[in-house]
């Protein structure tokens, strides 16, 4: 095969080790792709989670296995089963010589809904104990157009750090220059098998001119897909005028807060011109008991970020099928002109 | 003369009409997997194999596990504290999910597969046991199922029989995700929503052309006509729906202008985020 992934030695990985690359791939075995699928798609339409394990080496992420958590149920007790669960399966797999380090999770989303607060949290969660962690998502409503859609994401690092602050005013995003597209990264996915497989899956493979894939591909029917797309980016159209809202109510608080402080001020220094030309002391002019004075808290910015993000996504996704059905338009045309 | 007297040499016969097996590509990956992961001096891997049993008696394996194992001459070791551990965290994820036999790697049946399966017979009635050539050895991948059969004379038992059953591979599930993608050892890039369409396309093409060819080879006497390739081409094409071209022109510009109309949504609406952010960021604080 003329692509042998670069063979590096002991000491360049080492080296590697050293500096830190980012993380530019990651490389994904076949069978966890099919695991992935299996799982997301026996439970769709709920949405399900799993651990992946693999090795990380120099600016790739290999993952080369995973294992699906129990759908999660809102208890404490469960909740340490849970847990128990994920070490005890960490343990059977190391049995078997399954690589036993995790790398992240996987999730399964509907019509890529992702971007949440969960998500973020999850991840956050992740990156404490573990330098490199991603993300994979898998959307198996999509497959049913042939698309493989998968993704590998990660929070950017600058992201990351104003989380921890939990700072999302606007002055700090626009100290770092952050904007919505710099919350999430997505990272290229590369695929690899091992020889064995690779020999099955040639030896295995029909004869059949046409795929499963290429049915799928070419069904003529995306209205519901689209539709319910659509519906999606109303409901996110809502939620982001909603949170407009708070904001137009934050800052018309904070115009209507200053002229009064301004008014008070201008009170307070007549008043402290009387009182000298009286004879007498004058009051300080801030006064931090004076309820006026108190700030008000700028409402976080997050949640927009993350709306945002979603409404992106889901032009992404229109866009996307509207090209495929153009194709299939033309296509259908083309045949029956024929 | 008493019938009962008599002992009688019988093979009891496996419960249920004919037995299949499904086996879905995602327990032929973890096999390989396992084997390739398999301790130094293990020759061959077993496990559980996890699905359940259709009514019409087919055997739909779905899942599959490794379990550690030693082997010495005639003697088998297996973890079965292992194996029950397993199947406790599988069911836990899907309580569907039930052992309906074992695995092994190599080709054909061996001396200790015959107690193995004696103890998976224990777990469950009637097990089946998979076996995956991942040595290749007569040069192809060989992936055999069986289930047993007792021989016994009367009630006394004497040996057991492993008897083939077909097996079907359901490789829906893998072509769906594309065996360009599982076939090679490595893949750059999965492949884009185009680009799947435009490959997808091109083989419809070459199919068409394929039909083509051979019509004009029937119709020129290069090619003895076969009349069943002649009635799919006949069905095939009676499939399409007939529509006046008016009615069809109709229809495909109708859903251009839908697909346009959500197009120009989402650029609109695009652009109207990217302005918004731009005012948000801008927006100083009074």
């Amino acid at each position: 095969m003329a692509n042998q992934p670069p063979v590096r030695s002991f000491l360049q990985a080492a080296k590697s080790e050293e500096t830190a690359l980012p993380l530019r791939v990651v490389q994904m075995e076949g069978l966890v792709i099919l695991k992935i699928i299996k799982h997301c798609k026996e439970f769709s339409p709920a949405l399900v989670t799993g651990q992946l394990l693999g090795l990380d080496v120099g600016s790739v992420l290999e993952v080369t296995d995973c294992f699906p958590f129990p759908i999660r149920e809102e208890d404490e007790e469960l909740e340490a089963e849970g847990a128990n669960y994920q070490l005890e399966m960490m343990r059977c797999l190391r049995e078997v010589n399954v690589d036993n380090n995790t790398v992240g999770w996987y999730q399964s989303t509907l019509s890529g809904s992702y971007q949440t607060v969960e998500l973020i949290e999850t991840f956050m969660n992740y990156q404490e104990n573990i330098r490199r962690c991603v993300c994979i998502i898998y959307d198996p409503s999509k497959s049913s157009q042939g698309v493989l859609a998968l993704k590998a994401l990660k929070l950017s690092d600058s992201f990351m750090e104003l989380y921890r602050n939990n700072n999302f005013t606007g002055e700090k995003l626009r100290e770092k220059n952050l904007t919505w597209v710099d919350i999430f990264e997505e990272i290229p996915i590369k695929v690899s098998n091992s020889p064995l497989i690779s020999a099955f899956m040639t030896e295995l493979e029909a004869d059949t001119p046409v795929t499963q894939c290429d049915y799928d591909r070419l069904q003529l029917s995306t209205t519901p897909f689209m539709e319910r797309n659509v519906e999606f980016l109303i409901e996110c159209m809502d939620d982001l005028s909603m949170e407009q809202q708070k904001f137009q109510f934050y800052y018309r608080n904070l115009s209507r807060q200053q002229s009064q402080q301004q008014a008070f001020l201008q009170k307070r220094r007549q008043d402290n011109m009387a009182r000298k030309a009286a004879g007498e002391d004058p009051l300080p002019e801030e006064d931090p008991l004076n309820p006026i004075f108190k700030p008000i808290p700028e409402p976080s910015r997050l949640d927009s970020f993350l709306v945002t993000n979603q409404i992106a996504n889901y032009c992404n996704q229109i866009n996307g099928v509207a090209g495929q059905s153009f194709n299939r338009l033309y296509l259908m045309k083309a045949l029956h002109e024929n | 003369m008493a019938l009962s007297d008599r002992t009688v040499l019988q093979f009891s016969s496996p419960s249920g009409p004919a037995l299949s097996v499904k086996v879905h590509p995602v327990v032929i990956f973890n096999i390989c997997n396992c084997y390739i992961r398999r301790p130094d001096q293990a020759e061959r891997v077993i496990g559980t194999l996890l699905g359940s049993v259709l009514p019409d008696g087919t055997v739909d394996v779905r899942n599959s596990y490794a379990v550690p194992h030693n082997e010495y001459s005639d003697q088998v070791a297996l973890d079965i504290d292992y194996h029950h551990n397993m199947l406790m965290a599988h069911q836990k994820v899907n309580t569907k999910e039930v052992i309906v036999g074992w695995y092994s790697t190599g080709f054909g049946v061996t001396g200790g597969s015959a107690l193995i399966h004696e103890f998976y017979s224990r777990e469950v009635p009637n097990p089946i046991h998979l076996t995956v050539d991942t040595t290749f050895t007569n040069g192809e991948a060989a992936i055999k199922a069986f289930v047993s059969v007792n021989l016994s004379l009367g009630d006394q038992q004497l040996a057991a029989q492993f008897q083939d059953i077909p097996v079907d591979l359901r490789m829906a599930e893998a072509e769906r995700v594309g065996y360009e993608l599982l076939k090679s050892t490595m893949v750059d890039k999965l492949p884009s929503d185009l680009e799947g369409m435009e490959a997808s396309m091109e083989r419809l093409l070459a199919l068409i052309d394929d039909v083509y060819r051979y019509v004009d080879d029937v119709v020129e006497g290069r090619i003895a006509p076969d009349n069943n390739i002649g009635r799919f081409i006949a069905d095939t094409l009676s499939s399409l729906p007939k529509m006046s071209p008016a009615a069809l022109d109709k229809l495909v510009n109708d859903s251009l202008q839908d697909q346009l109309l959500l197009l120009y949504l989402s650029s609109i609406t695009r652009t109207q985020l990217s302005l918004a952010e731009k005012l948000n960021t801008a927006a100083q604080i009074l």
